[in-house]
């Protein structure tokens, strides 16, 4: 119930952002994943997490969270260079597939228009 | 001859001795199917990208209507077409194919009835026999052009329009049988500061206004003279402002006598939003649906309002209004 109410809350920001401020899709894509990485280096996307599991991790912008969350381990780990070498570390599976099911996608199928 | 501040009256009154159109599967489900001269299940017919399968309805269309009007390619001696494509590639490529002297065309939306205007004056002046005018559109190349990939499957709110799989064309000769063209109305570009792509109806409807307050006005006539006024493509939803705008304006059109082509395309169950759009919605709707109509006896005389958003990808990009513009043709049995 609580991943339901706080997944659509998201969703509902996403769509007034589409439909009240007239945002392209690609504006409120970046909105989201830029919101959720400004949460998730405040530490507060996690919390967010633990309350309403599916409901935040699934929207995009738990991917802004990972993005940040990816950096932050591995600065600390690394130091300074971790932050480039970090970012899609935690991500990497997520991109990886949209990359590798892109590719087939658009290799076996044809645009119906 | 000119009369009034922008309106050619056509003294030999030009005649449409053929005209076609060709149109694909979701215009099949349509309202107006049977009047399409030849339908097409898919939307790429075998070629290799939308903008080339729009080129062949193109030609298509072309073909069909010189066939209809019993000549031969090399009896054309102007063509006049237009596309939203850019550069108006597939007109320019069918004239390639039909390799006869051509003037491209760019009015969006209202290309057919801009040709149709042009081509109709060529014919008047005495400056050729027989003009072919054309035009196309195609959902997917045009929502590439002006809007996202479809594959990308970007929402689309309730404002928005389906652009018409299709083409149109028509032959106006000197002499012949078949409805005459006998008086064009040519728009100015209006634009009310709109600039939502994805409500192009609001946007053009003042532009539809302007002009027919222009058509009568300078012929001095009555909206009783039609038996039929079709504006396109409105939609639904720049069909009611345009309506509203009338009234307010003093220019009484019967409910049962003021129409949209992009309002009679589509049936009410098919998923068009406010209406269909596209080069093709006119051009198809009066070369094939209205024009037979005609030739039936059921209507004498119809206004036809083609309306054309002359925006561009580049001038949305940089935030620019719409300016819309409307051509208004008088045809008569």
């Amino acid at each position: 119930m609580l991943a339901f109410i706080i997944g659509g809350t998201i969703c509902v920001l996403g769509q007034l952002l589409m439909d009240g401020l007239k945002l392209t899709p690609a504006h409120t894509m970046v909105t989201l994943v830029v919101s959720g990485s400004i949460l998730g280096g405040l530490g507060v996307y996690d919390d967010l997490i633990a309350f309403a599991g599916a409901g935040a991790s699934v929207p995009i912008s738990n991917f802004g969270n990972q993005l940040v969350k990816g950096a932050l381990q591995e600065a600390q780990k690394t130091g300074i260079v971790g932050v480039l070498t970090g970012i899609f570390k935690i991500t990497s599976a997520g991109i990886s597939a949209a990359i590798i099911f892109g590719f087939l996608a658009a290799v076996l199928c044809k645009p119906k228009g | 001859m000119l009369q009034g501040h922008q309106t050619w009256v056509f003294e030999s009154k030009p005649v449409i001795i053929g005209s076609a159109a060709i149109g694909g599967p979701f215009e099949a489900q349509g309202n107006l199917a049977k009047d399409f001269d030849l339908l097409h299940g898919d939307i790429w017919l075998g070629q290799d990208s939308y903008e080339l399968a729009e080129r062949k309805f193109l030609e298509e269309a072309c073909e069909t209507a010189i066939k209809k009007a019993g000549l031969k390619k090399e009896d054309i001696q102007f063509f006049l077409s237009g596309d939203l494509i850019n550069q108006i590639m597939p007109s320019s490529f069918t004239a390639r194919t039909l390799a006869v002297p051509y003037l491209g065309i760019y009015g969006a939306c209202s290309s057919s009835m801009e040709g149709l205007s042009l081509a109709s004056l060529i014919i008047d002046s005495g400056f050729a026999q027989t003009a072919l005018v054309g035009t196309s559109s195609h959902n997917a190349a045009c929502e590439k052009q002006y809007r996202y990939p479809t594959e990308y499957g970007a929402q689309k709110p309730p404002t928005a329009q389906w652009t018409v799989t299709g083409a149109g064309a028509a032959v106006v000769a000197k002499d012949g049988e078949g409805p005459h063209v006998v008086a064009s109305t040519i728009g100015r570009v209006i634009d009310m500061g709109l600039s939502d792509p994805f409500n192009m109806g609001a946007a053009m409807a003042p532009a539809a206004v302007d002009t027919i307050e222009a058509h009568f006005r300078d012929l001095n006539i009555s909206p009783s003279h039609y038996d039929l006024i079709a504006t396109g493509d409105l939609g639904r939803v720049g069909h009611r402002i345009a309506a509203d705008l009338l009234t307010q304006h003093g220019l009484d059109i019967p409910v049962e006598k003021l129409t949209d082509c992009g309002i009679l395309m589509y049936k009410e169950s098919q998923p068009v939003l406010a209406g269909g759009s596209g080069c093709a919605c006119v051009a198809t709707t009066t070369f094939g649906h209205l024009l037979n109509r005609m030739r039936k006896g059921e209507l004498n005389r119809i206004l036809i309002i083609a309306t054309g958003a002359l925006l561009s990808p580049m001038s949305y990009q940089q935030k620019e209004t719409i300016p819309c513009i409307a051509y208004a043709v008088s045809i008569e049995m």
